[in-house]
């Protein structure tokens, strides 16, 4: 019998109308690495949320026994207290502050007259720094540092707490190779000395090297738990596993007819815009008229930086790429020069990026068109609400009239909102990102039937989504999208959710 | 009735209580179901004119209804014009989420090089008009280019500005006043249109020129509405457009009886009309306005639309300084000269006004009307107060829980409206 440090029995956890995740069980013995993988969207990070205390205890169905007892966290401090931290994917640490005041930050030494005692913080700092073998002065301000030693002094921090069960989510995302390979054997040097670690990881190489068991989560359901040290169990394997996601929507038919080439992407190459690395890297793609192109990749793969950089540099640092149109090369280098272009970027957060959520229907719609509906300066209200008024009908948004107040509509209706100002502006190449996130099923399938008129009328349309069942139900063809370079490119014919996997999980460009 | 329902017609949950006790009512178009609607639907915007109202009735009945003399609505319109000309500038910088604390200095500034011009140079009285007018102009395109071309917060760059201005008007006054201007000059904020047309014991010219403006407003009201009507978007019932525009009327009509029974026509009220009129349809018709409203709505949105942020912000500041000046003008020609001092606390009382009048501190609401609403109100306490005999100290104290309120309420109204995520 396998001693196991944690078991969470029957998880459920429902938002209001989703149920993000369904009787879900996770065990982890004492000692081991036990990864979890599983697409974008699956209830990875619920999961976490749950288990420490982020989504206190009642908020979800289910028992938690931790070191064999039952536990019920009221918040991050109470799983802390226990003995379980959690290093997030965007770290949690203050530029300002130095290595040593991360580490304890929030539990200070106090000295005497309960006074910070700073040499006690600093030595204990440095025992902590040589232990994760970081060497760097506990006084360097953390800002200092790249991303992968900030991801170290985590891990130091963490140490500090005196931590049973260490999770990390995606601690490999931000980092170059070298990098990666120090982080993945300072888990497993920490593993010798009894450390119990999970991550949570889309490198599946990296969970192929390091972990003993991987349990697999499918639409917010623990699928299986697979031995790593079984020989059968490969990288395909767990894609299988992480794929076969059920057809939980419908898709409008749609006939094809590709027509001349709109947009040509060649060798687009970004660098992120504080960090010193690629966010994509030598990207090439096109997209004809009337065709749907789909971009699959996993979380950090560049997608929405690969759109946004292309919509008028308006992500990272520009290095090197041209972009055609028509043929012709454009160089636009504002957003307003890529909207006259005739592109569109509708983006994967409405609510921060997308909408003035405290401004009606009529003026978001017209938010990127106001140069069509005015004239020397001065804006035509009349011919506003009309467009307005003809996107409320034809996209069906649901709303009394187009004064109401955009941030009061349901996300499906935000979302038709958001189509609604781009096709204001008239455009040739339309980049969905994420177009139907966060929306339920009938919404949708309102999504797509625009999206397939779009076509129709012959706009070219780029899709990016998690979802691959609706890549593999709207799009003509796929480019798939890892570590910020293309890795492959499939009709949808050929296209299934395994291939696609695969190539959204290779790490090295495949020639062909 | 033209209203127009969703398809399916049935609202999102959440969307449902905050439509639905509205929009029935404005179908059947009956007057009282309206007027709920209208006060419902722009609590925040209506909630000030109602303040104004109740607080004006209370000063009117505390000083035995000399707040309303002649006189007195006069001088009221005299002394606070210039807070009015800046809470315009204001109100547009606060829309777009920033904040300019140097107006009161700009304002000393602009006066103080008119006056050089003017006074010790013997220049004619519009060359000092013009000096003004240029300096509001380079100090408005100064901090403009610190705002949106190099990003130091409006707070700092304007600190910085309020400290700047001051020092520079000592530098330029020698750290004396200059006193008096030419007449011509004086009567920019002192001066009346009266007896043009004579009348017994009132301006008729005064009357006419309210009555003119009265009837252009209605005239300009029912093409609105007849074009609404024509798109097919919501208007309100005929009874009620019609109580709003007599309404409006009275009100107007009783201003500039007590105007035209005391000493006519300020010529200062009509520059006040135009810039308000001028900035109501800059903010309200014009790209340049929507794109203000888009920046402070949520900026990451707006430039994702396209909009040029940073030219947009510098303009902002350049009208800031543009109006800075045309108040520093028409304080120096009340005051009859420049003083060192000029124009100190005057940032304050347009920020406040701003807010009082409804917009929000976090950028993307408020509007031109609101704020002078908002202005008068502070003007109507002031005056008020003084009248009664209240002390400066209280006085103070009672302006500053007002805007205190006046923003709660707003904070409140939002939280209640659910529109604040």
């Amino acid at each position: 019998m396998a001693d196991h440090i944690l078991e969470m029995r029957s998880i459920t956890k429902t938002f209001p109308g989703v149920k993000a995740l369904s009787d879900v069980t996770l065990s982890v013995e004492r000692g081991e690495v036990h990864a979890i993988c599983g697409e974008n969207g699956a209830g990875k990070s619920t999961l976490m949320k749950v288990l420490s205390g982020v989504y206190p205890a009642g908020d979800y169905e289910g028992e938690i026994l931790f070191d064999g007892q039952v536990v019920s966290f009221g918040g991050i401090r109470d799983s802390e207290h226990a003995g379980i931290v959690i290093i997030h994917q965007e770290l949690a640490l203050v530029p300002y502050l130095s290595i040593a005041e991360n580490i304890f930050l929030g539990s200070e030494k106090r000295g005497r007259f309960g006074l910070i005692d700073w040499n006690l913080a600093n030595a204990q700092a440095a025992d902590l720094l040589r232990q994760v073998g970081l060497a760097e002065n506990p006084t360097t301000p953390v800002g200092q540092l790249g991303v992968g030693k900030q991801q170290l002094v985590e891990i130091a921090k963490a140490l500090s707490k005196d931590v049973k069960l260490l999770i990390l989510d995606e601690p490999t995302a931000a980092l170059n190779d070298t990098d990666s390979a120090h982080l993945l054997g300072l888990i497993r040097g920490l593993k010798t000395q009894g450390m119990t670690s999970i991550i949570i990881s889309h490198k599946l190489n990296e969970i192929d090297a390091i972990a003993d068991h991987t349990t697999i989560i499918r639409d917010g359901q623990s699928v299986e738990t697979l031995d790593m040290a079984d020989e059968s169990v490969t990288v395909d394997r767990i894609i299988r596993g992480m794929v076969g996601r059920t057809l939980d929507s419908y898709y409008p038919e749609r006939e094809s007819h590709p027509g001349e080439e709109v947009l040509r992407v060649e060798d687009w190459t970004v660098q992120h815009p504080t960090q010193d690395r690629l966010v994509v890297d030598h990207a090439s793609f096109d997209v004809r008229a009337g065709e749907v192109v789909g971009i699959a990749g996993l979380m950090g793969a560049g997608r929405t930086e690969l759109a946004m950089s292309i919509f008028g540099r308006s992500y990272g640092t520009y290095v090197e790429g041209r972009i055609f149109l028509h043929g012709k090369e454009t160089r636009a280098r504002s957003v307003a020069e890529a909207i006259d272009a005739g592109i569109a970027y509708a983006t994967e957060d409405r609510k921060k990026y997308g909408l003035n959520l405290i401004d009606d229907i009529s003026r978001n719609v017209s938010a990127a068109a106001l140069g069509k509906l005015s004239s020397r300066g001065f804006v035509d209200a009349n011919e506003e609400a009309r467009e307005a008024e003809d996107a409320r009908r034809s996209m069906n948004i649901k709303a009394p009239t187009v004064k109401s107040i955009v941030g009061k509509l349901s996300g499906g209706n935000q979302q038709k909102v958001v189509l609604s100002k781009w096709l204001l502006t008239d455009p040739d190449v339309l980049i969905l990102d994420e177009p139907t996130r966060g929306i339920d099923v009938g919404a949708k399938y309102e999504i797509y039937t625009i999206i397939n008129k779009l076509v129709a009328a012959g706009k070219a349309v780029v899709v990016i989504s998690s979802e691959l069942p609706e890549l593999l139900g709207i799009c003509d063809r796929v480019y798939t999208l890892s570590a910020g370079r293309i890795t492959g490119q499939v009709p949808v014919a050929d296209a299934t959710q395994e291939r696609l996997m695969t190539l959204m999980t290779q790490e090295k460009e495949l020639v062909g | 009735m033209t209203r127009s329902v969703g398809p399916t017609s049935e609202p999102q949950a959440e969307d449902a209580t905050a439509q639905k006790d509205v929009a029935p009512a404005v179908a059947k178009g009956t007057g009282t179901g309206d007027v709920r609607g209208l006060f419902t639907r722009n609590l925040r915007t209506s909630g000030i004119y109602i303040a104004f109202v109740v607080i004006v009735l209370l000063f009117a009945f505390l000083t035995d209804g000399r707040l309303l003399s002649p006189g007195n609505v006069t001088s009221i319109v005299l002394q606070y014009s210039y807070i009015l000309i800046l809470a315009i500038g204001m109100v547009i910088v606060i829309i777009a989420g920033h904040i300019d604390l140097s107006v009161g200095s700009v304002v000393a500034i602009t006066g103080a090089v008119s006056a050089v011009l003017v006074i010790k140079q013997g220049m004619p009285w519009w060359v000092g008009v013009l000096a003004a007018l240029v300096v509001g102009l380079l100090i408005g395109a100064w901090q403009g280019f610190w705002v949106a071309y190099v990003g130091i917060p409006a707070f700092i760059v304007t600190l910085a500005g309020m400290l700047l201005f001051r020092g520079l008007t000592l530098q330029v006054l020698n750290n004396v006043s200059l006193s008096p201007f030419p007449s011509e000059y004086g009567r920019i904020a002192s001066g009346f249109s009266n007896g043009l047309l004579g009348g017994a014991g009132f301006d008729l010219f005064t009357v006419l020129v309210f009555a003119a403006a009265v009837v252009a407003y209605a005239y300009g009201q029912f093409r609105t509405r007849l074009t609404r009507q024509k798109y097919k978007q919501s208007v309100e019932s005929f009874p009620l457009f019609i109580a709003k525009i007599v309404a409006v009327a009275l009100v107007v009509m009783a201003f500039a009886w007590q105007l035209a029974t005391s000493r006519g026509l300020p010529y200062v009220l009509v520059i006040v009309a135009v810039l308000i009129m001028v900035y109501g349809v800059v903010t309200k018709r014009t790209v340049f306005g929507r794109q203000v409203y888009a920046i402070g709505g949520n900026l990451a949105a707006a430039t994702l639309s396209g909009v040029k942020v940073k030219a947009v912000n510098f303009w902002i500041f350049v009208n800031m300084g543009f109006l800075s000046a045309i108040a520093g003008i028409v304080y120096s020609s009340r005051s009859n000269g420049a003083q060192p001092s000029a124009g100190q606390m005057f940032e304050l009382d347009a920020i406040a006004a701003a807010f009082i009048g409804g917009a929000a501190v976090t950028g993307g609401v408020g509007t031109v009307v609101g704020a002078m609403v908002g202005g008068l109100i502070m003007a109507v306490m002031t005056n008020g107060m003084t009248i009664i005999g209240v002390d400066q100290s209280l006085q103070s104290v009672v302006k500053g829980l007002v805007l205190l309120l006046a923003v709660a309420f707003d904070v409140y109204n939002k939280r209640r409206a659910g529109s604040g995520r």
